[in-house]
């Protein structure tokens, strides 16, 4: 198949069909920043923040990078006055409810963001779900899922199926960019399956392999 | 009945059902639309059906969808004549029937001027519905939604029958373009160019939808519609399909109106039973089902791409739209989606032509609109205009003016995505390019008045309130964004403004608005931006003075 030439940041990058702008910008080396993408997983375009200024026949629009597919002649530009605006606005948004979290750290002196402007809610999840896109996409076990909808929007463990998929698993912890998940899994062992991943690891004391959760020193707020 | 096999045998059928009627039978229809049904018409119904049954074959009573003039219900019709009998009662019902026999009209139910006490008998005469242009919901008063029968009687399916039996999909194709029929949705995009997508796109099997998912505040006519004529909707749809080269249909609706779940259940079934859905259509080789399908309750999943994974079996999550749903809808397959308004007026324009059509309206905005008008409005209910109709008609002729003889301060139209404009710009035409100039577009057609007392702060908060409730969440700048512009708003309202609220509330109109993955973010703020644009001076003055202005 032929390659299809598109500009980003002015540099004419060469990209195959079906790829996408962020793929074709990460092929090449230039940095899109995102916070719900997974190399791993389905583009899911729900944090907004890779979204990037693209100049087709004449018309600029605004697109999520990590879902609209490369095509030919198109002008990417990763940074522009409203660009860089969007992301600032959403890492404060954001940074209501984790305010905290490293990723949103580093982004948010990227991009001036300041991380008290908007009133704080602290629920420390930014429902990026990547959690429950991995648990279901990856391991195929559904033990964490989305509940509720809007701004009521949370991740949540279901007891049934986290009592027995999650002890020897944990990955998500990984992937998390806030720890909530970490949170929200201890909190519903506590409540519904107390001292069971004690139990299964003395009876079957061969099988885990000992994992270790990254958990990022928490800068002092401010 | 047995299945209808030609063209030629729905034909034959129509015309026993006309000769077995008598144009001279008095019939009175009731209507139990949603605000009469509220109403209890219901009783009144009975009552009627109860009185005329000891009546022998005399008198015919039909239960019907809305009539339209909702303010005055539960309405009764009597024809011939279209005699208009307002606010009627169960006790009313002795007297309708023994006036109705004497071929006279009982004077005390009759529409009444409240300035002039002029009185109206008849429904031209009657200023609420003198200046409509009744073609969509005009069959309404004439149609048990029940009785395919009836449908058939005022003409129904006479259009499928000339597209299957006269015309190519392509000749179909041609007239819905040539007619500029634009999506009564809310984007007002050309169907014919939607439906010609769809047609065109490679994968073979494609899907057609009614998108029959009415949830925008303030707006009822698509329910109307649905809900008192439902064959009307599902011809147009097998004509889209035929078109199209579709073979397989979708009605998506609400799962909360039990009355429109029975009628189209009771529409398709029916259909289905006539030959009308199925193989090989009146003999054409055309083959088309159509199923109904039901939300989960929130707004949302009206957005087309929501609603498609909706039908799919998924969460009504929207999806990036870089490939268009009428290429890649439902399962991938090219999907064509159209509002229920929107499909009701292809019958009309395969029957009577697009030259016919376009000779309705304005002149980007082709045929008529159903609107729905309440808020401060004398007259509150369902109206269809010709597009191009300045809204004053709308508001005064039709609606009778501001309730309590208040005066008029903002028009609102499109619900929680739409806008709101001074009363001062009352004379604009109601025009899909117009209005959006203007900052409020006709949206899905619901038309919202408001008096001097109201606060236009408490409406933009009030709005997005709803919008909160009913957005996903999936995306951060609707999720957030819509979140901190409620929190600003109801701090405003409840005199707690601070200075720099308003440029933080322009930053989150611009990013929910460019960053938001569907229309729901997308144009949560235009309410706002529209209030900014005609209205500012009363958020700047709540900031500056607390609840001065209350």
């Amino acid at each position: 198949m032929t390659d299809i030439v598109l500009t980003i940041d002015g540099k004419e990058v060469k990209a195959k069909a079906g790829m996408t702008v962020l793929q074709a910008a990460q092929q090449e080396g230039i940095h899109i920043p995102t916070l719900c993408h997974h190399e791993k997983l389905e583009a899911f375009g729900g944090c907004r923040l890779c979204m990037v200024e693209v100049e087709s026949r004449g018309w600029t629009s605004y697109v999520v990078s990590c879902v609209y597919p490369v095509a030919k002649d198109i002008v990417v530009r990763t940074r522009s006055e409203k660009v860089d605006k969007i992301r600032k606005v959403l890492v404060e948004e954001l940074m209501a409810h984790a305010p905290d979290a490293p990723e949103l750290i580093k982004l948010a002196e990227e991009y001036g963001a300041d991380r008290n402007r908007f009133e704080r809610d602290a629920s420390f999840c930014i429902v990026c779900g990547l959690c429950v896109r991995y648990c279901n996409e990856v391991k195929q076990k559904n033990a964490v899922g989305f509940i509720d909808n809007g701004a009521r929007r949370e991740i949540s463990f279901i007891p049934e199926v986290a009592r027995k998929e999650c002890w020897d698993c944990q990955e998500c912890f990984t992937i998390c960019p806030t720890s909530y998940a970490q949170a929200a899994y201890l909190l519903s062992e506590a409540l519904a399956f107390p001292g069971q991943r004690k139990k299964i690891k003395a009876e079957k004391p061969l099988q885990p392999k000992s994992r270790v959760i990254p958990i990022m020193p928490a800068p002092v707020t401010t | 009945m047995p299945k209808l096999h030609t063209a030629a045998e729905l034909e034959k059928y129509r015309a026993e059902i006309l000769a077995s009627r008598d144009p001279a039978k008095p019939c009175i229809a009731v209507c139990a639309g949603a605000a009469c049904d509220g109403m209890d018409s219901a009783a009144v119904a009975a009552a009627f059906v109860a009185a005329a049954g000891k009546l022998g074959d005399k008198i015919e009573v039909r239960t019907t969808g809305c009539h339209g003039y909702c303010e005055k219900g539960p309405n009764v019709v009597v024809t011939p004549g279209d005699i208009c009998y307002f606010e009627v009662q169960p006790a009313d019902v002795p007297d309708i029937l023994a006036a109705t026999l004497k071929g006279e009209v009982v004077e005390r139910l009759v529409y009444k001027d409240p300035n002039t006490g002029a009185k109206a008998v008849h429904m031209n005469e009657v200023p609420f519905y003198k200046h409509q242009t009744r073609l969509l919901i005009g069959d309404n008063p004439k149609i048990d939604p029940m009785n395919i029968d009836d449908y058939f009687a005022v003409g129904g399916y006479a259009g499928l029958v000339k597209a299957l039996t006269t015309m190519t999909p392509d000749q179909v194709l041609d007239e819905v373009k040539k007619a500029n029929l634009r999506g009564r949705g809310g984007g007002g995009f050309p169907a014919g160019s939607k439906w010609e997508t769809t047609r065109n796109a490679p994968e073979k099997t494609k899907y057609v939808i009614v998108n029959g998912h009415e949830g925008e505040s303030a707006a009822f006519m698509d329910r109307a519609m649905l809900t008192g004529n439902p064959h009307k909707v599902l011809e147009g749809l097998i004509i889209g399909a035929y078109a199209i080269g579709a073979h397989k249909g979708f009605m998506y609706t609400r799962h909360d109106m039990p009355l429109l779940e029975k009628h189209v259940r009771n529409a398709l079934a029916q259909a289905k039973e006539y030959g009308l859905l199925g193989t090989d259509i009146l003999g054409s080789g055309f083959d088309f089902e159509c199923e109904l399908h039901f939300d989960v309750g929130i707004f949302v999943s009206g957005e087309s791409s929501a609603l498609m994974r909706s039908i799919e079996g998924n969460a009504p999550e929207p999806r990036p739209k870089y490939i268009r749903t009428s290429v890649n809808g439902i399962w991938d397959k090219p999907s064509n989606l159209n509002n229920v308004e929107t499909w009701a007026n292809v019958p009309q324009i395969i029957n009577k032509g697009a030259e016919w059509f376009t000779s309705i309206g304005s002149e980007k905005s082709k045929g008529t609109k159903l609107i729905s008008l309440s808020g401060n409005v004398v007259n509150s209910g369902i109206v269809e205009v010709p597009m191009g109709t300045p809204l004053r008609t709308l508001v005064f002729d039709i609606g009778g003016g501001v309730r309590d003889g208040k005066t008029l301060k903002a028009i609102h139209f499109g619900g929680a995505m739409g806008g709101s404009i001074p009363a001062d710009l009352i004379d604009a035409p109601l025009d899909f390019d117009g209005m959006s100039k203007l900052g409020a577009p006709i949206g899905a057609g619901g038309l919202l008045l408001m008096d001097e007392d109201t606060d236009m702060i408490e409406v933009a908060r009030y709005l997005m309130d709803f919008l909160v409730n009913e957005s996903c969440g999936k995306c951060v700048p609707c999720r957030e964004g819509m979140q901190q512009m409620l929190q600003i708003l109801t701090r405003l309202t409840e005199g707690e403004g601070k200075k720099g609220d308003l440029e933080l509330l322009e930053d989150l109109i611009e990013v929910t608005g460019t960053a938001s993955l569907c229309a729901l973010g997308k144009t949560s703020g235009d309410p706002l931006k529209s209030m900014f644009r005609y209205f500012k001076p009363e958020y700047e003055s709540r900031i500056a003075g607390g609840s001065e202005a209350k």
